[in-house]
């Protein structure tokens, strides 16, 4: 249970220090605004966006769950559409055109768009179940209708600790650059993770489909 | 694709000042008749090297005609804009354009010595999926590359506006028309934006009969050439509002934005004021109320001269016009660099203060009944026309002709294509450099210059200075 949750709070790591998920615009916000002020706003937009992201991708796994004899059927599946999508994005290396579309303004619709684009959402989705499961065991038979508001309620932790911790991962990059470090790091931090996040979808998936078996 | 970005990128326009200077430049060679195929001559810039000034390697297409005049990078500091996630593109293809034959080469320097064609698009692909001709200038995007034309669909180029499309970034296929509302926009020239501020502001030249065949001076008499400058809301693809600088400010071309993004204001030059000859310079800028506006802050005298001195298109004005065709801004924002390609100047101005401009430095070589020689005593053809700075801001280089068909009306003896550089001042002043002096080969004229790594016309920072 402890690792669960520990995924959910790394992978909020994971997803805070990738600069695809925005902490440069944090910084961009604060250097024009000439305040740190404009930073933490610009934070708060960022993680909201990513909050709706992950709790839409999660909401409706929850609402599954409540077929309870379909859980080991859901977590397979859930796990195969998570490798399906790495997959997807391990051959399809385009970043989505629509994401420049949005106006530099709209931090929170960009910040939720791009967590939906690059499935930040979806790989929660295996930790998640499994954490339902460890629940149920716990909770024994209740009916249906409890688990299905305690199974609601975790998503929500879920994706609130996991934004938490991506916030926080994010902020201090974002306030370091700010404060001391300078422009400079930007192109020098900056790595690029699509192969590795590809690859971290399909790990999630599968040991999602294991754990599940 | 990169693992990291490419070293060329910078975050914002001071750290890209500091970056290693250039090695080698990439400049238009442009057979004006048609006789010889272009192409992209490939010049050391390195003055510790020994071809310093020199043409190391020539990238010659296979077509005739073509007409290269600007071009681009396929990738540029943009490209760090977290908006868009590109930042692993490299900075490694030349975007060349025909502007007569509308055709589109590829080229990659990623060796500069043995740079070559990667890919050429067609006329015909560029007419079919844009309804545009005649592409001009290149810049890297929020959407992948964004290319403005000057010229419409059907045989001339009037059926239907000119305007921009954009090509994708990586496999340089094109996606399509830019515009979705344009406004009164109906001729085009050059443009460029401020990426997190989300405008644009594009310029008018005039449409292809009018420039083609050569200046057709009825027209200019008559300010039938362009003259608005439009303000676009960049992401949705909209035109916000149309500045009219006056109908006498012909020809409004070149588009600088201050290159600090949180800086709301850029510059445009005018070509020629049909009501005295004078060339101009405005300034404009988003007030507090966020409309845009406009106000001339240069204005360049003509100087008079004996009419039998003058080429016939001129005569009758007893005065050679500056004829202000190209501009441009060092990466700090404080130098504009000014082309007086009739006069046969170069003018740089402080322009700290965007609204009142000073001289503070000058350079005379070539010019209408002048034909200044360069200091090393060898000839300068036409006037200084298309210019470009380092990134340091420390040289400036620039080269001769203006457009095939108009250099022969206002220059109708000289012959030849020469780029040069001159030496800036620590506070200003322009001084040309005796030892760089390349001479192109014959039956070649030359136009825009590209400095490797990137040059202060190409990158769109980001990230304000600190």
């Amino acid at each position: 249970m402890a690792a669960l949750w520990g995924a959910v709070i790394f992978s909020g790591f994971y997803h805070g220090v990738n600069p695809g998920m925005g902490w440069p615009l944090a910084v961009s916000a604060a250097l024009f605004e000439q305040k740190a002020a404009a930073l933490g706003k610009a934070l708060a937009a960022l993680a909201l966006g990513h909050f709706i992201a992950m709790t839409a991708i999660l909401l409706p796994f929850s609402m599954m769950l409540t077929l309870a004899e379909f859980q080991r059927e859901i977590r397979i599946g859930a796990g195969l559409l998570v490798i399906g999508l790495g997959i997807y994005l391990l051959l399809n290396r385009r970043h989505p055109r629509f994401l420049a579309r949005v106006k530099p303004t709209q931090l929170g619709l960009w910040s939720f768009l791009a967590a939906m684009a690059h499935g930040a959402g979806l790989m929660l989705v295996p930790i998640y179940l499994g954490i339902c499961a460890v629940d149920e065991l716990d909770a024994g038979h209740a009916a249906a209708g409890e688990l299905m508001t305690a199974n609601i309620g975790t998503a929500f932790v879920v994706a609130l600790t996991h934004t938490a911790a991506m916030t926080l991962a994010g902020g201090v990059l974002a306030v370091g650059m700010y404060a001391w470090l300078g422009m400079k790091f930007l192109s020098k931090s900056w790595f690029n993770l699509d192969v590795v996040w590809a690859l971290s979808l399909i790990l999630v998936g599968a040991l999602g489909i294991w754990h599940a078996g | 694709m990169n693992l990291r970005p490419d070293p060329t990128f910078h975050p914002t326009a001071q750290l890209a000042m500091q970056a290693p200077v250039e090695n080698y430049a990439f400049t238009v060679m442009l057979s004006p008749d048609g006789s010889q195929s272009d192409g992209i001559a490939v010049v050391d810039v390195n003055p510790k090297s020994d071809t310093y000034g020199q043409i190391v390697h020539k990238v010659i297409v296979p077509h005739k005609g073509d007409e290269f005049h600007h071009f681009g990078w396929n990738a540029c500091s943009s490209a760090l804009s977290p908006l868009t996630g590109h930042a692993f593109l490299e900075r490694r293809y030349l975007i060349v354009p025909g502007i007569r034959s509308s055709r589109i080469y590829i080229i990659d320097v990623k060796d500069p010595l043995k740079a070559k064609i990667h890919k050429t698009i067609e006329p015909e692909e560029v007419f079919a999926k844009t309804g545009y001709s005649r592409p001009h200038t290149i810049h890297c995007g929020p959407e992948g590359i964004y290319v403005s034309t000057l010229g419409g669909g059907g045989p001339d180029g009037t059926d239907g506006p000119p305007g921009i499309f954009i090509m994708d970034c990586e496999t340089f296929e094109i996606i399509g028309q830019y515009e979705m509302d344009r406004g009164e926009q109906d001729k085009h020239y050059d443009f460029w934006w401020n990426l997190p501020q989300d405008y644009m502001v594009s310029s008018e030249w005039g449409l292809p009969p009018q420039f083609e065949g050569g200046i057709v001076a009825e027209d200019l008499l008559s300010n039938k050439y362009g003259h608005k400058i439009h303000f676009w809301d960049l992401r949705k693809r909209k035109n916000i509002q149309t500045i009219d600088l006056g109908e006498n400010h012909q020809m409004a071309l070149e588009i600088r934005p201050a290159h600090d993004p949180k800086k709301s204001y850029g510059f445009c030059g005018v070509v020629v004021d049909t009501t005295n000859l004078q060339g101009a310079i405005f300034t404009w800028w988003r007030d507090d109320d966020g409309t845009w506006q406009a106000k001339k802050t240069i204005t360049i005298d003509p100087r008079p001269e004996k009419a039998e001195n003058l080429p016939p298109l001129l005569q009758g004005f007893e005065a050679v016009p500056p004829l202000v065709t190209d501009i441009d801004l060092s990466l700090d924002d404080r130098f504009l660099y000014v082309a007086c390609w009739g006069m046969g100047e170069m003018h740089q101005y402080d322009v700290n203060d965007p609204m009142n401009p000073k001289l503070v430095g000058k350079v005379e070589v070539g010019g209408i009944a002048r034909g200044a020689d360069h200091p090393n005593g060898k000839p300068f053809a036409y006037g200084p026309q298309m210019v470009e700075i380092s990134r340091d801001g420390k040289r400036v280089y620039w080269t001769n002709s203006l457009y095939s068909t108009w250099d022969d009306q206002f220059y109708p003896n000289d012959s030849g294509g020469q780029m040069v550089m001159a030496n800036v001042g620590p506070d200003g002043g322009l001084e040309l450099d005796k030892d760089f002096y390349v001479d192109f080969p014959e039956g070649y004229r030359s136009h825009q210059i590209r400095l490797e790594g990137g040059d202060c016309s190409t990158d769109s920072f980001c990230y304000p200075n600190v």
